[in-house]
């Protein structure tokens, strides 16, 4: 084994964003070391590190859990700590912040606006009257575990806001993750809570907006399956839609 | 838990009753047809009668397909599968024509798509009921 002579590099073409020092983004240009082992996220880290503390951008965990360093990576939404260099190598990559949503500073995005909507679901288990500790747990089979499993593995990344065009057009569309999220709980054998849902999900800013473009499946790092979960919901929608034409149906 | 409950926070919404369900369920059904039925039909009555494969020979000439036709059940089979793809269709050119950055002028793309797939439906019950 013989010691490399010159360090191989790689180019990063970083968004860059001041707000207090100018008025339009510009992009900065970073040659970081190349090693194969490293992700767009060591990177930024060494340009941080060692190049250039003023850099802003989001990170956590570095492992695909926090959700946190989603970032556009020549173009394409991704979990920073998961795009390895040596799948651009030796291209240079270019490193935007996540589209659809206002640039804070940098890469750091906006999402209060991902987060009302996130509220407005009520991503939590709703019981109409809560039962004493005493009484033990709220008791489930794998069946219906698996009834929602999947819809629960979503991190809150937002990748599936960026690759989403309706998102992107319509400012009040709820968005993927959150009706996937509100799919997940409605599913949930222990779950009450659905009527409290009902607007948010099956109303004009929910699930009938999508038209299953299907983007936030494909860029989906825990396989949630955004796109199934609305389709899913708009079955169910339409069946009560249907119920309430009936003569005897009851309009809501 | 119930003591989390909130007011709806978000501003934008609209409230009140959508009926995007019901033009939904029509391009549902149509999509089933339009999967399921269309190809078996396209393949009967395009290659298989074209071509005069086997018994296709014979299944195909007109006395005897015009036979057929006339029979009320499938005139009604034969509606379904115009109609419902007709609707389909027109939900999905509303959507992508707005996907493609026409939101600007949704509302008469959903009144002209809808209304080409009424206006072909009723022609295609009218060609149906003079046979």
């Amino acid at each position: 084994m013989g010691t490399p002579t010159t360090q191989r590099t790689i180019k990063l073409e970083v968004f860059r964003y001041r707000p207090e020092e100018e008025d339009e983004p510009t992009f900065q240009t970073y040659e970081v070391p190349y090693r194969e082992d490293w992700v767009v996220l060591d990177a930024l880290n060494h340009i941080k590190d060692t190049v250039d503390g003023t850099l802003s951008y989001r990170w956590s965990c570095r492992m695909g859990v926090c959700g946190s360093c989603g970032m556009m990576v020549n173009g394409y939404p991704k979990l920073t700590c998961a795009a390895f260099l040596r799948d651009y190598y030796p291209n240079a990559i270019r490193v935007e912040p996540l589209v659809n949503f206002p640039v804070e500073r940098d890469l750091v995005i906006n999402m209060d606006d991902f987060m009302r909507k996130l509220k407005a679901v009520k991503p939590w288990i709703i019981r109409k009257k809560e039962q004493p500790l005493a009484e033990g747990e709220y008791r489930q089979t794998p069946a219906e575990l698996a009834q929602y499993k999947q819809f629960s593995m979503c991190i809150n990344c937002m990748l599936c806001y960026s690759a989403c065009p309706v998102v992107g057009r319509e400012e009040g569309f709820i968005g993927p993750a959150v009706l996937a999220l509100g799919q997940r709980y409605n599913l949930d054998s222990r779950d009450q809570g659905r009527a409290q849902r009902q607007e948010t999900i099956f109303g004009h800013e929910g699930i009938w907006e999508c038209t299953f473009v299907g983007e936030c499946s494909t860029v989906c790092p825990k396989d949630v399956d955004p796109a199934g979960a609305i389709q899913m919901a708009k079955v169910q929608g339409a069946m009560e839609y249907m119920k309430t034409l009936l003569p005897w149906g009851q309009r809501s | 838990m119930s003591a989390h409950t909130v007011p709806n926070p978000l501003p934008h919404s609209k409230g009140g009753r959508t009926h995007e369900p019901f033009w939904w369920s029509l391009f549902s059904a149509g999509g089933v047809v339009a999967a399921f039925v269309m190809p078996v039909l396209i393949f009967l009555t395009g290659l298989a009668g074209a071509f005069g494969w086997g018994a296709a020979q014979e299944a195909f000439t007109y006395d005897h397909i015009a036979n057929l036709i006339s029979n009320p059940l499938i005139k009604i089979f034969l509606f379904v599968c115009v109609s419902l793809p007709l609707f389909h269709c027109a939900h999905r050119i509303r959507h992508s024509l707005v996907d493609v950055g026409l939101g600007g002028i949704k509302t008469p793309l959903a009144v002209v798509s809808y209304l080409s797939a009424a206006v072909l439906t009723v022609f295609c019950a009218f060609v149906l009921l003079r046979i």
